[in-house]
């Protein structure tokens, strides 16, 4: 039964990704932390953190850390069937149609649609990654509850980013040494 | 020799080393096939390669392992592209299996417990970066129709709780209705 779920799950991510990079974000989020709980927002944060340090897609790597969490290692191989197997069939028909063919306008259209859209889900997922980042799993998000020192590692996180143009990989790891840094400190 | 061995053979090594060392995404890994399969083995001529780079951004799921199919069925049919999928997907596989073990273990420990709740302000500041920059190149198109994707599509997910799957599904309807509309008016 948990083996059946957790193919569907994965199915309907890989099928509705569309856009590569951290367009799989808000679909993965929506199966495995709101719709089926096998993971909490927070666990969920360090499978982002970690899928951005190692290499390989973002929905693969949930796949695998997902599929072994909930049915070991069987459930990580179906986790990550389920999760290629829309993109074998749609790919490999696509080719097909383009060897065939060599057009492709109506899917160029649908991509224009979709764009603006992923940009929009990728942020609505940030900032659920955000809301648990400042104020944690549980607590009520009021100002005062807020973590202040992570609000501070991330803006300047951000900024590092943006003007300075630094590796996220890098970014990331100095975000984890300075929370490290200002517990130690007592913060 | 290219016997279909030989091929396969290939098509599984160069996959394998570039989904193990690629850090940075689908968009990184399609640019090396590029590399790896136009330019240093001459198996595909380069218009046709992206071509098949835009087949593999265009569909859904995970980019790396959309340009191994195409690349791998290219090269050698389905074999290809089973053997190009494979080595794709090991490893992240075999990477995250190992982490995961680890993060069970170690996720209650002080010090890696602090770094990764630090590290969560981090990927939040990478994603936030991101998109800022994507939004930035919606606007900038200057096309009302996106703009206006865009908003509604994020007060749906953000503020109205609507499941994304039914998101990507009117908008892939609207993109459809609009090429239908586009070749009417070619029509006229």
């Amino acid at each position: 039964m948990i083996y059946i779920q957790l193919f569907f799950s994965f199915l309907q991510i890989g099928l509705f990704s569309f856009g590569g990079g951290y367009a799989a974000m808000p679909l993965i989020q929506e199966q495995i932390v709101t719709s089926h709980s096998w993971l909490s927002m927070s666990e969920f944060t360090d499978l982002i953190t970690i899928s951005q340090m190692t290499p390989g897609p973002i929905a693969v790597n949930s796949a695998t850390f997902v599929g072994i969490k909930i049915a070991g290692i069987p459930g990580a191989l179906i986790a990550t069937t389920g999760c290629i197997l829309p993109s074998c069939i749609i790919v490999t028909l696509l080719a097909k149609l383009y060897l065939k063919y060599r057009s492709m306008g109506m899917l160029q259209s649908v991509l224009n649609s979709l764009r603006p859209a992923v940009v929009a889900m990728i942020a609505s997922a940030g900032i659920s990654i955000l809301i648990t980042a400042f104020w944690g799993s549980d607590s009520s998000m009021t100002l005062t509850s807020i973590h202040w020192s992570m609000v501070i590692i991330f803006i300047l996180c951000f900024l590092l980013l943006k003007k300075a143009k630094m590796n996220p990989v890098a970014v990331m790891i100095l975000a984890g040494v300075l929370k490290l840094a200002v517990s130690f400190l007592g913060g | 020799m290219n016997t279909k061995r030989n091929v396969l053979w290939k098509i599984f090594l160069s996959t394998l080393y570039l989904s193990a060392f690629t850090f940075g995404g689908g968009y990184v890994i399609v640019t090396l096939m590029k590399k790896k399969f136009v330019d240093q083995y001459r198996w595909i001529d380069e218009d046709e390669m992206l071509d098949l780079i835009a087949i593999a951004q265009s569909s859904p799921g995970a980019i790396a392992v959309n340009g191994a199919i195409v690349v791998g069925y290219k090269l050698a049919g389905m074999t290809g592209a089973v053997t190009a999928i494979i080595a794709t997907i090991l490893p992240p596989f075999v990477i995250i299996s190992l982490i995961s073990v680890f993060y069970t273990a170690f996720r209650d420990n002080f010090i890696v417990s602090q770094l990764l709740e630090g590290m969560q302000a981090g990927v939040g500041a990478v994603i936030a970066a991101v998109v800022f920059e994507m939004a930035v190149g919606v606007v900038h198109g200057k096309n009302p129709l996106s703009i206006i994707i865009m908003i509604l599509a994020f007060a749906a997910t953000c503020f109205w709780g609507i499941n994304v799957v039914y998101v990507v599904i009117a908008c892939a309807l609207l993109g459809i209705l609009r090429a239908g509309m586009e070749k009417r008016r070619k029509k006229h």
